[in-house]
């Protein structure tokens, strides 16, 4: 029997993986040119959940706009706060409290295990083993608990203020962090478990998505996914703010920039974080937790109904709000994503002239092409998982 | 503080070799900016990647602002930052409405999104970008949202009530 010699014919296909999808982490739209399996070119196209949070802030007193920088990254929301108020207390030349300093440590890390949980946990569903977004889960559970306790919210909490923190530290939540370093470490001894040496998830994750170092500064790539990469860049330790260089930890940083080395430094993050609030917790000075000028921090409730001056301070705030010198400014901090930035240009008043977020997910998005090309079809969702996308952030 | 050897690289050494496009310098709160002509961007550019002193690769951002009463109405401003010297420093360009400001994606890859959110929010132009076309918005959308004259609900139209009547 004669074979046929004829080539059979193929034609490049535009695949939408549409802004619907369980896997797309939120709301992507990605524009995929597939022939076959291979893809060709991967195309992010963002914009779902734009909501006008800069064209807002114009409009806002510093204050007001706190709650609005919660829902950016909702997954890890203290430090989205921390980044917004940084900026504001660097434009005021403000210094706030020792104490304030070691709470907003403590509650930076504990988002960022909040978040790195989720985000382990979503990539593992991703790829098929279920259970490990559920048990994450259940550890995320004992965080939100903690920030309860802290300041009465879950998810969204506007903790920090200009000037501080909302609420003190309690002696309850000192305890509850002490549990949570206790308990975590084994629970994730569990995940890697299941995850580290499972042949299907080192087959799926390992060779997948690589991007070399240079490529990565290049693209501007930043947070876990750079370090997988093996760049030693962590804002924590080269610029330090709050109290970081005090406090003593390592970063964590993989070798090949493949998806598997982006968990490993994942995972070892957290264990990292875990090493920080345990530092943080033994050396919290006591003291007030807030800066003591009443312009920028109010008197707190129960004050202000005994003495004619707190009122007159509580109302100027809620009404006038603060004026800030003339200049700009810009903070970044790192957040569980990257590096998170606020650029904020004022024009003396009490409501910004600009404010710019620089968010972490819009500049890793950018390497999506890079890392999908010429892999396969499947390949696509485990390196969108790897590099852990949250599309509030992302779509400010 | 702003230490001394860190002034002189970031300050000096910019300023020394490109005396004349550098129309200000501004060190504010231990941050350098410098207020650049719009015809010098490119070379400034490569000049921080390339030299040994400064090495600036990454490229943090790029923001548009919109200074809505004066003359040259707009401003782009890039962050940068050196991942080997560690230091960041910022630069401002003005370009009037309706000019278009030359593309720094061959200096750093990482300028294709912001300059595409600049240009979507503001209404900028930046030749030589590969894929300029809208970010955020939907491609087909008319205006620029971050300008200071586009209302803060949008304009009326059949899917949103509550905008302002164009």
């Amino acid at each position: 029997m004669k074979k046929d010699k004829t080539l059979i014919e193929t034609r490049e296909l535009n695949l939408h993986m549409g802004p619907q999808h369980p896997s797309a982490h939120g709301v992507l739209h990605l524009l995929l040119e597939v022939q076959g399996e291979k893809i060709v070119k991967a195309e992010p196209d963002i914009g779902y959940l734009h909501r006008g949070t800069e064209k807002i802030a114009e409009n806002l007193l510093y204050h007001q706009f706190v709650p609005y920088t919660d829902r950016l990254d909702y997954l890890c929301a203290m430090s989205n706060n921390l980044a917004y108020v940084s900026a504001v207390e660097k434009l005021l030349g403000l210094e706030i409290p020792e104490r304030a300093k070691y709470i907003r440590v403590v509650a930076a890390e504990l988002s960022r295990i909040a978040g790195h949980l989720i985000g382990v946990g979503a990539w593992a569903v991703d790829i098929g083993a279920m259970s490990v977004l559920l048990y994450a889960i259940r550890e995320r559970e004992m965080v939100l608990d903690i920030f309860e306790m802290l300041c009465g919210a879950r998810m969204t909490l506007t903790y920090l203020r200009v000037g501080g923190v909302r609420y003190d530290f309690t002696d309850q939540c000192v305890e509850a962090c002490r549990d949570l370093i206790k308990i975590l470490p084994e629970r994730i001894d569990e995940y890697e478990e299941i995850l580290t040496g499972n042949r299907v998830w080192l087959d799926r994750n390992k060779g997948v998505g690589v991007i070399s170092a240079e490529d990565a500064i290049d693209l501007g790539l930043s947070g876990p996914a750079l370090r997988g990469s093996g760049v030693k860049w962590d804002i924590r330790k080269d610029e330090p703010y709050l109290v970081y260089d005090r406090i003593d930890f390592d970063i964590v940083t993989g070798e090949n920039g493949d998806c598997f080395d982006r968990y490993i430094v994942r995972i070892g993050e957290i264990r990292q974080s875990l090493r920080i609030i345990e530092q943080a917790l033994n050396d919290m000075p006591d003291g007030a937790f807030a800066v003591d000028m009443p312009e920028i921090v109010p008197p707190e409730k129960p004050a202000v109904y005994k003495n004619m001056e707190n009122l007159i301070h509580h109302f100027k705030y809620v009404s006038h709000g603060f004026k800030v010198p003339k200049g700009e400014v810009y903070t970044s901090i790192e957040a569980p994503k990257g590096e998170l930035g606020v650029y904020i240009v004022s024009d003396g008043s009490e409501k910004p002239f600009r404010l710019k977020i620089r968010v972490p997910t819009f500049m890793n998005l950018q390497t999506m092409n890079h890392l999908c090309k010429g892999g396969y079809l499947a390949d696509v969702i485990a390196s969108l998982s790897s590099l852990d996308p949250v599309f509030g952030e992302c779509d400010k | 503080m702003l230490s001394g050897n860190k002034k002189n690289v970031l300050v000096d050494k910019v300023k020394s070799a490109f005396g004349g496009d550098i129309l200000e310098t501004i060190v504010f709160r231990d941050e350098v900016t410098h207020i650049v002509e719009k015809s010098a961007i490119k070379l400034l550019a490569l000049f921080l990647k390339s030299d040994p002193d400064l090495r600036m690769d990454y490229m943090v951002d790029i923001a548009g602002v919109d200074y809505y009463l004066e003359s040259p109405r707009f401003e782009v401003v890039y962050h940068l930052y050196s991942t080997f010297k560690k230091h960041r420093i910022r630069l401002r360009l003005r370009v009037a409405d309706g000019e278009s400001v030359p593309s720094v994606t061959d200096v750093w890859r990482g300028a294709d999104f912001p300059e595409r959110e600049t240009y979507d929010m503001f209404g900028i132009v930046f030749d030589g970008h590969p894929n300029m076309k809208r970010i955020y918005m939907p491609d087909d959308w008319e205006g620029y949202p971050l300008r200071k004259d586009y209302p803060l609900r949008g304009y009326k139209d059949r899917y949103n009530p509550f905008g302002e009547e164009k």
